[in-house]
């Protein structure tokens, strides 16, 4: 797969489009369908095309195992945090109409943060699983 | 649809499963479409015919590409599968029309979602309001359970990669196909 030419080129111009599509999915999920989740699965589908295409190695290089991992506990931080951070402001775990002075735009807000924190998880668990499974050696025995 | 499920289950050769379930997931995703289930049918396209159609792939390149042949034939499984898919369906008779607006889901929570989801947040998509203001505490339930699927997943194969191969980088091997 690393040697054809037109995947390549082909390859190279959809990638920043499906991440401004992603990035479309992930902010514009208040108003149309979409949100963080999908975004999220959409951030990773293009890595793990990349990875498809330019191998594995290449991927790692652009998304190094590191940061894939500290994405998979951000995540779950930044939800958290976001409902810790209503907590601060004197509501309830969560609450989101504390975050702003106005509640419609503390509750736009609170979403805002969660549905981020959703992308960067569940992005980071489908690329770190694609790695997994990708850069396992085959089976002695397989055919 | 219910071609498909014959044909896959009848299937030997892997790689033909994985492909038709894969389109199984796109047929699926235009039906949810087609009730007006937008938001599902995204994720089903993306991560059933997508992300799961590759990783399976990925898994395939590691086994056998052919289903090896049971040693003998499971009648008692079919029975109890046909048995509770048939229970199932006779419950399915039980509730009410697709169509009815005066089903209790209707008349529960969601004419409250409906009407005041985007004055109270404002946020037009209610699919979006629910799922993270009213059911924050669900969704944050739900990226948890992600993150224990991710870490799970790399508690039980990094161990094995580490002892087979230590640098674990390979060009090349990046593909599945």
């Amino acid at each position: 797969m690393t040697g054809d030419l037109i995947l390549r080129v082909v390859a190279k111009l959809l990638m920043p489009f499906m991440l401004v599509f992603a990035l479309y999915v992930q902010f514009h999920g208040e108003l149309g369908p979409g949100g963080g989740f999908q975004a999220g699965v959409i951030i990773a589908a293009t890595i793990v095309f990349y990875g498809i295409i330019f191998g594995l190695g290449a991927a790692r290089r652009l998304m190094p195992d590191a940061l894939v991992e500290s994405m998979v506990a951000a995540g779950v931080l930044l939800y958290a945090g976001t409902g810790i951070a209503g907590l601060l402001l004197g509501g309830n775990f969560l609450d989101y109409f504390v975050l702003d002075p106005d509640p419609v735009h503390g509750q736009e807000r609170g979403i805002f943060w969660v549905e981020v924190g959703v992308a960067v998880t569940v992005s980071g668990v489908m690329i770190k699983i694609f790695y997994m499974f990708a850069g396992r050696s085959r089976a002695p025995d397989a055919g | 649809m219910a071609a498909l499920v014959l044909a896959i289950v009848g299937m030997r050769n892997l790689f033909a499963v994985v492909v038709l379930a894969g389109i199984y997931s796109f047929l699926m995703a235009t039906v949810l479409v087609a009730l007006d289930a937008v938001d599902v049918a995204m994720t089903e396209a993306a991560v059933g015919a997508g992300i799961s159609t590759v990783l399976l792939l990925a898994a395939l390149h590691l086994t056998r590409g052919e289903e090896v042949r049971p040693p003998r034939r499971a009648v008692l499984p079919l029975v109890v599968s046909l048995a509770v898919g048939g229970a199932l369906v006779y419950g399915s008779l039980g509730l009410p029309a697709f169509d009815d607006p005066a089903a209790p889901i209707h008349a529960h929570v969601a004419p409250r979602y409906l009407d005041e989801a985007k004055r109270v947040t404002g946020v037009p998509n209610v699919v979006t309001a629910v799922l993270a203001s009213y059911r924050g505490f669900d969704t944050l339930g739900e990226t948890t359970v992600v993150f224990t699927a991710g870490v799970g997943v790399i508690a039980l194969l990094r161990r094995r990669r580490v002892s087979r191969d230590p640098d674990g980088e390979r060009p090349g091997n990046g593909g599945a196909s």
